[in-house]
Formats: C-alpha cells, sequence, structure tokens
C-alpha cells in the first residue's frame, strides 16, 4: 500500500494543549470524584466506611496515574482530556455497579458484578497501556488493514458459530467457553474501524468519481457500490444471525459515516441509510423479534407489551426510574435501580438516571460529548488521512454506541443489547473502549509529532 | 475531508441533542404521570423508606415498624387485634386504612408541620423519621370491651363527655393487620381475599363505619327533640293503649311487653322511656313531627360524617316520611340507622349537660426528637340541647337502668343513666341490640354505645338489657375502676 498523493500536508495548527500537567490536575479531580461517590454508596446504603472503597478506588487511580506517567514518557502530546474523562465514566460505572451490588447483597442476591468489573477495569487499563507503549504509531496500524478486517468478520461472527455461540436475552453476541463469556462484538469494532479507514484511504479517490446524473444526484458507478453491498449484507447476516439491530445499525452507521468523510459524496449517506431502511422493514415484516422490538418502543406501556415475555417490561421499568430520579436523583443509593432488569449493563444509564437525576445524566451525556469532541477533534487536526478517517471511526463509533444504548432506554430509537461504553457492567466491553481510548490517545500525539510521521 | 467532519459533528451534537429532549421529557416532563402508573412500585418503596412512626397508647405501641432485612427496610408490627379497629392496616398491596390512613402524613414525616425537619433531611441527606402518634386510648377500657363483646359481632365506643376523647373503640370480630403487613405479594393478597370473602367481614369498622338500626336507644334523640321544643315535659302524658294502628294502614304496633305500658290509661314520657314503651313515643313522634325530631337529630350529629381523625358514616334520620313512619322512626325503626360512634355522641351530650363535645382520638403526635407536632384541644361539636332538657333526659335514663329494662347496666355505689336498644330488622332476621349511656350521672366521666349485631349469635332470643347492657357496665367499671 502506497500512500496516495493526496496527502496535502496542512499547515500544523497546535491547538491540543500538550500538557500533561493539565491531564494531572484533571486525573486528580477524577480520582476525588470516585472516591466521593464510593463514599457515598457505602454510606448511603451500608453506612459505613469499610476497606473494599479502596478495591473500588484505588486501582482505576493508580492505574490511571501510571497511563500519565506512560504518557509522559512515550506520548507526551497527547489529548490531556481523554484519560481523565474515560477514568470519570469508567469509575462511575464502578461505584453504579458496586452499589447495585450492596443493594443486592441486601436483597439475599448472589450475581455481583463489581469485583469482576474491577479485574476487567484493570486489565483493560493495562491493555490500553500496552496500546501506548507498543504501537510505535498511528502508521504501526496500517500494516495491519488487511489482517484487520478478517480479524473483524471473524470476532463479528463468532458468536453465531456453534458450541461457543452464546444467546443471553435473545441476542446471540457472545461466545462462551465453561462459564467464561465475552462479548467479541466490541472488540470487533476496534477491527472493523481500522480495516474500514484503511481500505477507505486507499480507495478513496475511484470512490469518489461519480457516474451519470440522475434527478440532480450524481450517481456512484456499479462496481463502487460493490463493497458497500457487502457489508449491508454483512449487518444484515448479523441482524439476522445475532438478532441484534443495535449491533447491525453501529457497524452500518459506522461505514457509511467513513465512506461519506473519505469521498465527501452524500449519495453514499442516502443510498446507505434507505439500504438500511428496507432491510430493516423487511427484516421486521419477516422476524417476531424485531417487530416485536418496534412495538414495545411505540408502546411501551400498553399491557399487551408490557406484560410479553421479552416484551417492554424492562423498558418501562427503566423508565419508571427515570422518572423516580427527576431532577436532582434521589442520590447514589438512595433509589431502587434493581427494579429494572441488568440495571449494572443494559440498563445502567436509567440506574444513574434514578439516583442522579436529570442533572447527573446530563453531566454523563456531556463528558460523552467532550470525549467524542476530542476525538473528532484530532480527526479535525490530523494530518494524515489514515489517522483522520481512525479517530474519526473510534469516535463516532461510541458516539453512536451511546446514541443506540441511551436513546433506547430513553425511547429515541428501539431498545437493542448494546452495552454504553466505559459506564455498563461487562469486560469485552471494557477492553474494547480502553483500546479505543489508548489508540485515540497515540493518534493524538502523532499530531504533534505530524511531520515526522508523514515524512 | 474537514468539510465532512464538520458535517459529522453536527450529526453528533443532533443526536446527543436527541437524547437530552428525550431524558428532559422522561425525567422531568413526564415524571409525575409515570410515578402515577400503578405499575410503577417505586411511590410505595419510597413511603417504607422512612421509618414510620409509631401509633402509641400510653406510650405503648400498638402499631410500630421493625428494621426488616429486605428491600422495604421496615416491616409494620402490630401489637394485638384488639386495636384492629383503631390502627386498620397498612399494606404495601392494599394500602392503608383506619388510623394508619388518617394519620398517614404524620407517620411518614411528611406532614406540613414537620416543615422544618423536612428542610434540614434535605441538607443532611437523613430522611425525615415518622412522627408517632399517642391515642387517647384507655387501654384498660379497651380490653374490658374487647373481652366482653367476647365472640358476639358488634361494637364498642367509649367517650369523655366532658373532652369528646375516645377511650375505647373496638370492632368484633378483628383481624390480625400484620397478616396483610406482610412483604411477600402472594401472602399479602390472599390474606386480604380470605379477609373479604369472610362471612363476617372483619374489615368492616362496626363502631363508626357500618350502620345498624338503633331501635330504642333512638327513643333518647326523641325525647330530647320533645323537651326542647318546650311544648312537653317529662311528665307529659298521652293515652296507653296496648295496640296502636299506625294512620293509612292497617298495621298496628305494641310495646314489646305486648300490653299497656304501666297499669293506668295514660304514660308518662319518663315511665315510656324508662319501660322503652313503643306506643307512646310513636304518639309523640307524630305530636311534634319529623322535623323537630331531624333538627335534634342533627344537633347530635345524624346526617354528619365526624372525623376524630378517621371519617365516620353519617347516621340517617329520613326525609320525606308520612305519618305512619314517623312514627315507626320515633321508636328507632323505619329507616333510622346509626352506629355506635353516633349513639356515644348522643349519652356524651346528654352527660355533659347538652355540650357535644368532638370525637377525637389523638391525644398528640410527637416527632422523632420528641417535640409535640400537634396536641389536639377539646373542641365543641354543637350545644345539642339545653342544660335543663339534658338534666331532664338524664333523670329519665337513670330511671331506665336503677328503676327500668335497662337494668344489666347498674353499677354497685354508681349511678348510671343509660337506654338499652332492640332494633327489629325485619321477619325472622335476628335483632341488633344496643345499648347507650353514661356514668357516674352525677359527674360523668364516660359515655358508652354498644352494638351487638346478628342478635349476638341467638337469633330473636336476646335482647339490648340481656347482652349490650353487661357489656356496657363492664366498660364503665373499667374506665371508673370500680
Amino acid at each position: 500500500m502506497s500512500m496516495t498523493s493526496n496527502v496535502v500536508l496542512p499547515k500544523i495548527v497546535r491547538v491540543i494543549p500538550r500538557n500533561r500537567n493539565i491531564e494531572f490536575l484533571l486525573l486528580l479531580f477524577a480520582s476525588g470524584i470516585h472516591a466521593f461517590e464510593l463514599a457515598q454508596v457505602q454510606l448511603s446504603t451500608i453506612e459505613v466506611l469499610t476497606p473494599e472503597f479502596f478495591l473500588y478506588w484505588l486501582p482505576p487511580t493508580i492505574f490511571a496515574f501510571v497511563l500519565h506517567l506512560i504518557l509522559r514518557l512515550r506520548a507526551s502530546e497527547a489529548d490531556p482530556l481523554i484519560l481523565p474523562i474515560a477514568m470519570v465514566l469508567n469509575g462511575l460505572g464502578l461505584s453504579m455497579i458496586y452499589r447495585l451490588d450492596l443493594g443486592s447483597i441486601a436483597n439475599g442476591g448472589t450475581e455481583l458484578f463489581g469485583v469482576k468489573q474491577i479485574i476487567w477495569t484493570m486489565i483493560a487499563m493495562a491493555v490500553a497501556a500496552a496500546v501506548i507503549i507498543w504501537v510505535p504509531s498511528h502508521l504501526f496500524l496500517r500494516r495491519y488493514v488487511y489482517v484487520s478486517m478478517i480479524l473483524g468478520l471473524g470476532l463479528l461472527l463468532a458468536p453465531s458459530l456453534p458450541f461457543i455461540g452464546r444467546s443471553i436475552n435473545g441476542a446471540r453476541l457472545w461466545i462462551g467457553i465453561g462459564p467464561l463469556t465475552f462479548q467479541p462484538g466490541e472488540l470487533a469494532k476496534i477491527a472493523l474501524t481500522v480495516f474500514f479507514a484503511g481500505y477507505l484511504v486507499t480507495r478513496r479517490e475511484s470512490l469518489a468519481i461519480v457516474g451519470r446524473k440522475i434527478f440532480g444526484i450524481r450517481i456512484p458507478r456499479a462496481r463502487e457500490l460493490g463493497p458497500i453491498l457487502v457489508i449491508w449484507a454483512g449487518s444484515l447476516l448479523v441482524l439476522i444471525l445475532q438478532r441484534d439491530l443495535g449491533t447491525s445499525l453501529l457497524y452500518f452507521g459506522l461505514f457509511i459515516v467513513l465512506v461519506y468523510v473519505a469521498t465527501g459524496r452524500s449519495i453514499y449517506v442516502i443510498v446507505g441509510v434507505s439500504m438500511f431502511l428496507t432491510g430493516a422493514l423487511v427484516a421486521g415484516r419477516l422476524m417476531d423479534y424485531v417487530s416485536g422490538r418496534f412495538d414495545s418502543w411505540l408502546n411501551p406501556f400498553s399491557p399487551a407489551n408490557y406484560d410479553a415475555v421479552g416484551g417492554s417490561y424492562q423498558l418501562a421499568q427503566g423508565i419508571f426510574g427515570l422518572a423516580h430520579g427527576n431532577l436532582l436523583g434521589t442520590g447514589l443509593g438512595g433509589g431502587i435501580p434493581h427494579l429494572v432488569p441488568l440495571a449494572e449493563s443494559d440498563f445502567i444509564i436509567a440506574s444513574l438516571g434514578e439516583e442522579l437525576g436529570l442533572i447527573g445524566l446530563f453531566a454523563i451525556l456531556i463528558m460523552y460529548l467532550l470525549l467524542v469532541s476530542r476525538g473528532i477533534r484530532i480527526g479535525f487536526n490530523h494530518p494524515d488521512d489514515f489517522s483522520k478517517l481512525l479517530a474519526t471511526g473510534l469516535s463516532f463509533v461510541i458516539a453512536l454506541q451511546c446514541f443506540i444504548v441511551i436513546g433506547g432506554v430513553t425511547r429515541v430509537v428501539p431498545l437493542t443489547g448494546l452495552t454504553t461504553p466505559l459506564l455498563a457492567a461487562g469486560g469485552s466491553s471494557l477492553l474494547a473502549n480502553w483500546i479505543i481510548i489508548g489508540v485515540l490517545l497515540r493518534i493524538s500525539d502523532s499530531i504533534g509529532q505530524g511531520e515526522k510521521a508523514v515524512n | 475531508m474537514n468539510r465532512e467532519l464538520k458535517r459529522v459533528s453536527i450529526l453528533i451534537f443532533a443526536m446527543f441533542l436527541s437524547l437530552f429532549i428525550a431524558s428532559t421529557s422522561i425525567q422531568v416532563l413526564g415524571a409525575e404521570g409515570y410515578s402515577q402508573d400503578q405499575r410503577n412500585v417505586r411511590a410505595v418503596y419510597d413511603s417504607y423508606k422512612t421509618q414510620r412512626g409509631a401509633i402509641l397508647v400510653d406510650g405503648v405501641p400498638v402499631a410500630e415498624s421493625q428494621k426488616a432485612d429486605d428491600v422495604y427496610r421496615y416491616t409494620r408490627i402490630y401489637a394485638n387485634e384488639m386495636y384492629s379497629g383503631v390502627t386498620g392496616f397498612f399494606s404495601i398491596y392494599q394500602g392503608a386504612t383506619g388510623l394508619e390512613s388518617a394519620t398517614n402524613s404524620y407517620l411518614t414525616g411528611q406532614n406540613s408541620s414537620q416543615f422544618f425537619e423536612q428542610i434540614s433531611a434535605l441538607l443532611s441527606g437523613n430522611p425525615v423519621q415518622g412522627a408517632s402518634v399517642e391515642l387517647t386510648i384507655d387501654p384498660v377500657a379497651q380490653k374490658a370491651a374487647w373481652d366482653a363483646l367476647g365472640k358476639m359481632k358488634g361494637a364498642v365506643v367509649a367517650l369523655d363527655p366532658k373532652t369528646g376523647n375516645i377511650l375505647a373503640l373496638v370492632s368484633k370480630p378483628g383481624f390480625d393487620a400484620n397478616l396483610l403487613a406482610v412483604h411477600s405479594g402472594a401472602e399479602s393478597n390472599a390474606n386480604y381475599q380470605t379477609l373479604i370473602t369472610d362471612k363476617n367481614n372483619p374489615l368492616l369498622n362496626r363502631a363508626y363505619s357500618e350502620l345498624f338500626a338503633p331501635g330504642s336507644v333512638f327513643k333518647v334523640v326523641v325525647a330530647s327533640a320533645a323537651l326542647e321544643s318546650g311544648a312537653y315535659k317529662a311528665e307529659s302524658t298521652f293515652p296507653n293503649p296496648s295496640k296502636l294502628q299506625l294512620p293509612g294502614t292497617n298495621v298496628f304496633i305494641q310495646n314489646s311487653g305486648e300490653g299497656k305500658c304501666g297499669g293506668k290509661s295514660t304514660v308518662t314520657i319518663a315511665d315510656a322511656l324508662r319501660f322503652s314503651c313503643n306506643i307512646p313515643f310513636a304518639q309523640l313522634g307524630a305530636a311534634i313531627g319529623q322535623d323537630t325530631i331531624r333538627k335534634q337529630a342533627e344537633l347530635f350529629g345524624f346526617g354528619k360524617k365526624v372525623m376524630f381523625p378517621m371519617t365516620s358514616t353519617a347516621s340517617v334520620y329520613p326525609e320525606n316520611m308520612d305519618n305512619a313512619q314517623t312514627m315507626l322512626s320515633a321508636f328507632g325503626q323505619y329507616d333510622v340507622k346509626t352506629n355506635p360512634l353516633q349513639m356515644a355522641m348522643v349519652s356524651s351530650a346528654i352527660a355533659n349537660q347538652g355540650v357535644l363535645m368532638k370525637p377525637n382520638l389523638v391525644e398528640n403526635v410527637l416527632s422523632s426528637n420528641l417535640s409535640v407536632l400537634a396536641a389536639p384541644q377539646p373542641e365543641i361539636f354543637s350545644q345539642a340541647v339545653s342544660q335543663a332538657t339534658a338534666n331532664s333526659v338524664r333523670d329519665m335514663m337513670i330511671g331506665a337502668v336503677q328503676r327500668g329494662v335497662s337494668g344489666n347496666a347498674r353499677i354497685k355505689g354508681v349511678t348510671v343513666a343509660g337506654k338499652t336498644g332492640t332494633a327489629q330488622n325485619g321477619q325472622g332476621q335476628p335483632y341488633t341490640l344496643w345499648f347507650t349511656g353514661f356514668a357516674p350521672a352525677e359527674d360523668p366521666q364516660v359515655a358508652v354505645a354498644v352494638v351487638v349485631a346478628d342478635g349476638g349469635g341467638i337469633g330473636q332470643g336476646g335482647v339490648g338489657n340481656s347482652l349490650a347492657a353487661p357489656i356496657a357496665r363492664k366498660v364503665m367499671q373499667a374506665v371508673l375502676r370500680k
């Protein structure tokens, strides 16, 4: 793969504050917020501070400061906001999962998630550190574009395989060996983003050439539609095999946005969106599960949907929980979020909305928006097209996933089985999102070293 | 590519904007509606979050919330079935009745009198504790009433005539409110079904909710009306036949002994009350008219709901009756309906020189830090009759107990005033048996009303004096500690 000729070196705008000291202060703040949350959780549920506080507080704090040191040594120009935001979100998730565990213990529950989540947090942050250390530059990933494709498709389709594939709550998104389960789709999104970015960088010229004009719109040449058809078919396959509209929408949406950014042709968006809608509508007609999800979305409070098995009970209870939170929330430990099934994973946003209120939910949304905007900003400022697409893709995938999950809980879109990035319980999701954080940090550093890298 | 990136940024912003709007519409704009959805159990859980205040009798809890190890945090514990007619129940699944409902805002700590506690709770993060409610109930009298009713279906209300304080309030059969306070929905619902289908209907409060035909105890009201009208005195006489045809009908009424009322050709109002004769009262009723009787009945509280703080069912004196019906109503038949609380109020007014005090069950309300949030003061309900009428009716009632047909209420060394009643409920139906009265007549400490429903289990075999009067005697003895 040769670099294409279009790499026009823009004048390098040094807008990202390359100051690790800012990051240090923000990390102190993030660690303090986390400590405050944990103290509130313990005081309001068990009314005493126990050493478990440190079990939940120290690992993210220590790992974050280690990451900070690694950045000072290996990527000193990296964006200073990304790590603290990721830490706040991960810490908040931990606090809520721990709080739900305490509530569950009080009610005689035995299925706990907190310790698993702590272990996965440490593993995920260590892997993020490894990414920063071992991936020397953004271009490193370009060498593995087609490996990424195979890896991505393999991971994506693994749950559909016999023997290792597992269905949980109707969606076949997991692989499992014995008691261990893993959601490979989360890692697939990174591999596929690398593949999309690498593929589009090489093909953007030919994709951008469009053919005849019909109704004032330039139609792409038939052969350029090929890859889009392949990805479209793949998404529908995911929808059919894994019974999850969210995953399907996530990959297709990611691809369409990257094609648009790479080519600047809005026709791909129009064609892509209409293809996806057609596919989804046909699937909705043919598959009960999809039409059921639509019914539940439109009428979650109708008794028929509410009482149906796999109906809108969870969605309705989640909304009751959010409404219970009102403007200010009940305070951590003050609500009853465990009334909602999967309060620690799919519905963690309802749990947080109940206890932190609309204000807390807004703060969470703003942090995601800030995280995503930092990523998009890297895309804006990076001189290299591959890195631009990679940063944009990884940021957009976080944004789209937030939209699909939180939108599912708040009835903006039908509910699907994705997890809220960095917040929700689940090792695969944490691992994948921390890798994204690592890659974004790595790419943002290379802006500073831009000239060196491109040359 | 940056032009496209800018558009993607706008798209991302729009996606998040939709999340901001959706969450606002759920959490703020729609919150009220969602909280009222009956499938949303959070409001119920909330009511269990703070420790609900206790209901106390002489400082001893008859209902209290104790720590529980489940999501509801507290379990409501009821000490004794004999208070079920007072406390009612507090259930996650069946709601609340009785005092649990009537004083709910105090018990939950949400009453406006706890405003400052609520503010400090908001600032400190500790929930407001419920206030406890101390009752006016005399536990000795309550137990006497409960025991005296035995297995009979009925109710007792005892009042302090000078203050209106309720000293005893029993409805039988009672129920075990703990059965409904259990946290398991299946268990609570099953227990509720058992109670609601029980043929004795234990959840029905016979002391202030159910209405009964009063029979002869209503003669106290009619006698008061006659004296208040100024046209009659206790010694005023009426003809004394042994049978009387109701005007416009071929129905004859008789006195309960099926003879004359005493041996003379005429009978006084005082003797008619003493021997509980129907014919003279029918004539008296026709003479003074239904409007006079109704006016008097309403001064005693008929036709009004009383908040004490539970809400009673209003007693009924019918309207637009013809002469025959007026005559029947004058000895408490036809469609006259009342309950023990109302009849205790009638006795209490006579006992208190005509001044009817408003019944009240709450001595005071104490916040968790023991400051007094409310202490209801005695309130005048009405000047039901003049002092002279009260004294005159009192003397007639003394006659009924000391020298008349209500003798089973007599207490050695104490002058008791009272009146029995044996109301008919139709051909072959068991009687409703009554007693109402007060003691000591010279300085009344207690006014009481007893109703025994379904003939006390022996159909038409019992009368007020045989079944209801002894219960009233035991309650009065308990209050007077005699």
